[in-house]
């Protein structure tokens, strides 16, 4: 329906008649080998690219692996604070990162829509390599599609990534007991609301920002502080800090039990929430996660996380209880115990 | 963050409980006129807290809610026209019209368009002249100046392909027909802030003199409301019945002149439908004739929306006793049961304003017992590991 969006964050001046992707590019012939060679392998320098194998072949360090596969359909391609490609990375680190994984190796799937200016599709390409080296990850392989204009929205991205377990690897939510402490790692609600004002054109002065970074240091710095005391680690995204403790509350049959003055948020996203009729709770991150502690454990792993600057808001938000009124339960105003409502979902379509 | 973070202060909101236990002799009943009041009532525990104080019924000011199936049934079906567009607020999607909800309609290829502000949908014209632009005209007098604007935007930009589909409703009609009625139990308001701002506050002194109800101007964060409960219940007790204005820095006595003009320009006062009360006279708005040309009824040739009076929700559906504060949303039998956010009986468990989704969303009471115990999720997590995004494997390949 609308025009292309990307355009308004797109770091680069995009001409109208530069060159675009066409439905050759994918039909794995001239053309195909053609954006292979001369766009993405030099944008991946990379081995394991540069002879085009059928599969790539890695060698690990550990027999333990952590496999994790996603897809990104954000709209629109460039927001404040990042783009599809770094999302994408980000998303399948971060995946890793919080189950205990060291993230070494990603594919990289495109699927392209017919159009898309090559001056945009460089971009993100870049915007890949430069997180992925950013997070000391290999672009192993990968694979390119094309669709027809209309069938897509400019680029879609799947990401798969391996990465080797640390121990201690966190037990998981159904170890969490009476009494551990929850903890957030930053400002909730970030991304969701970075997308969805870039994508509606809400003019809110300076935009949102998203929270999108890499979890691999907080996470070690939490596991380096408080390693066998961590119950769980999740990186709060679809659904927000609510949705991953409704998953937590249904695997340990406890109440996940909130505080409303300790979360932290940010003024511009609260702000946002309020004009939107959202609850921060409920917005998406693509940088922020959610533990669960051993309660004596609890301000150690928070003073750990405080002295990095991606997570010097990082805050204890509760704790978990005998499982009473709800799955999950806030202390508002009036300092009595309320439900939280799980997300209904479809309130932010597409942010990741 | 200024002007939420005062009005939200714990320690005041707790003084003003004790003040309204302290003045309270008796159990009066206040209604909220306006569903945004009703969720910060709920939202904040203010409801369950002074339950034994006051009882707070739940007024019909929930603009989704009160619109009729008639409306959402004819959106829907423009919708699924070719060349037209149906630009709505985001709230109007998931409510049920007689078969289904918008939401379901652009599942099934309809053409919907989520705006933010009714100049949006001005835009959307302007840049699709190829397609038919409606947009779905719903809200009080705190939307109507926005969508008139977008009326004379249009007509500036001489667009033909821009129309509205209007159901605006006025508030103060829907609480003198709540008043008329012989079960009436209200014996004070907190009348609407964002109402007001528009309006301003002089047509309640008619409403006051002639009810005999005290009606306080309330705005929607906690200590908003429990200042206002705490006014009305003063005035209850020393028998003085007033208009009051509790929120001072958004409501003047005039209200704003020129959002007024824009509306009196573009509208005209008519009788109207609202969905569970049936037409309730001057209770809403109709294009002028000089602007009869952005009326999507007559661009496209429905069947009035009048024509199919009086306009009830679905039988098991009991919106309209919920709306007009003649039962709670937790006495429902299909509560939580029948009626979900996820799949809604009626427009109020899914609008934002709407007070079955206040109760739903924050109110323990309200839960049947098997929502708030998790015996369903339990045995979808038997791996230890299925609700993680990650799977992990062990392989056979030792480092070499």
């Amino acid at each position: 329906m609308s025009g292309p969006t990307w355009q308004m964050y797109c770091p680069i001046p995009l001409d109208e008649n530069g060159a675009r992707i066409t439905l050759a590019h994918g039909e794995g012939a001239r053309l195909t080998r053609r954006l292979i060679e001369e766009h993405i392998q030099p944008t991946f320098d990379c081995l394991e690219l540069a002879n085009l194998p059928d599969a790539a072949h890695i060698v690990t360090d550990t027999r333990r692996l952590a496999v994790t596969t996603d897809c990104f359909v954000v709209s629109p391609l460039f927001f404040p604070g990042g783009d599809i490609g770094s999302l994408a990375v980000y998303g399948a680190v971060n995946d890793l990162a919080v189950s205990g994984a060291r993230p070494r190796w990603l594919t990289l799937s495109l699927i392209i829509e017919e159009g898309l200016p090559l001056a945009v599709f460089d971009c993100i390409l870049k915007s890949v390599a430069n997180t992925a080296n950013e997070c000391c990850v290999s672009v192993i392989t990968g694979d390119t599609k094309v669709v027809p204009c209309g069938t897509a929205d400019g680029l879609f991205l799947n990401t798969t990534g391996i990465g080797e377990l640390v121990d201690p690897v966190p037990p998981g939510p159904q170890s969490i007991q009476t009494g551990d402490r929850l903890i957030v790692s930053g400002p909730v609600g970030r991304h969701g609301i970075a997308v969805l004002c870039a994508r509606e054109e809400l003019e809110f002065d300076p935009p949102p920002s998203s929270d999108s970074a890499s979890l691999i240091d907080p996470v070690a710095a939490l596991r380096q502080a408080v390693g066998p005391n961590v119950r769980a680690i999740r990186d709060a995204t679809r659904g927000g800090v609510s949705a991953v403790l409704h998953e937590w509350a249904a695997a340990c049959d406890l109440t996940m039990c909130l505080r409303e003055g300790e979360i932290p948020t940010s003024n511009d996203i609260r702000g946002a929430c309020e004009l939107l009729g959202l609850d921060p709770l409920h917005v998406a991150n693509e940088g922020t996660f959610v533990a669960a502690i051993a309660a004596e454990a609890a301000e150690a792993a928070v003073k750990a996380l405080q002295l990095l600057p991606q997570t010097q808001h990082a805050n204890i938000i509760g704790e978990a209880k005998v499982r009473q009124i709800a799955p999950v339960t806030i202390y508002r105003t009036l300092g009595r115990e309320q439900p939280l409502d799980e997300p209904a979902g479809a309130a932010l379509p597409r942010i990741c | 963050m200024k002007y939420v973070d005062e009005f939200r202060d714990p320690t005041t909101a707790r003084q003003l409980v004790a003040e309204i236990r302290s003045t309270a002799t008796q159990r009066w009943v206040l209604m909220e006129v306006c569903g945004g009041q009703t969720h910060g009532l709920l939202r904040h525990g203010i409801e369950s807290e002074l339950r034994d104080t006051v009882e707070l019924i739940h007024g019909p000011g929930c603009p989704v809610c009160v619109t009729p199936i008639a409306a959402i049934d004819f959106a829907q079906e423009l919708a699924m026209r070719d060349n037209v567009v149906v630009a709505s607020f985001g709230d109007m999607l998931r409510v049920p019209g007689s078969r289904n909800s918008l939401l379901n309609v652009r599942g099934a290829g309809g053409h919907l368009k989520i705006v933010y502000s009714p100049l949006d949908a001005v835009t959307l014209a302007q840049r699709h002249p190829d397609q038919q632009v409606v947009f779905f005209a719903v809200g009080f007098e705190t939307t109507a100046p926005a969508t008139a604007l977008a009326v004379l935007q249009a007509e500036r930009l001489n667009l033909k392909n821009f129309s509205l589909l209007v159901s605006h409703v006025r508030v103060q009609p829907a609480m003198e027909g709540l008043m008329d009625s012989p079960d009436n139990r209200v014996q004070a308001f907190l009348a609407a802030g964002h109402v007001c701002t528009i309006t301003g506050i002089a047509s309640y002194d008619a409403f006051v003199r002639r009810y005999k109800v005290p009606v306080v101007v309330t705005g929607f964060e906690p200590i908003d409301l429990l200042e206002g409960i705490l006014e009305c219940i003063r005035q209850l007790e020393t028998g003085r019945k007033e208009v009051s204005n509790r929120y001072a820095r958004s409501v003047s006595r005039a209200g704003n002149l020129s959002a007024q003009d824009l509306v009196t320009q573009v509208y005209e006062v008519d009788d109207r439908p609202w969905r569970g009360f049936g037409t309730i006279p001057c209770g809403g708005y109709s294009l002028r004739s000089e602007y009869r040309q952005f009326d999507a009824e007559k661009r496209f040739g429905h069947v009035s929306l009048y024509s199919q009076l009086p306009i009830l929700g679905v039988e098991v559906c009991r919106a309209a006793d919920v709306l007009a504060g003649r039962l709670r949303p937790t006495a429902c039998p299909e509560f939580g049961t029948g009626c979900t956010p996820e799949s809604p009986l009626g427009a109020p468990m899914v609008s934002s304003e709407g007070a079955c989704a206040a109760y739903y969303q924050y109110d323990s009471a309200g839960r049947p017992p098997d929502l708030s115990q998790s015996k369903s999720d339990k045995s979808i997590s038997v791996s230890p590991n299925s609700s993680s995004d990650v799977s992990t494997v062990a392989t056979g390949v030792s480092k070499k």
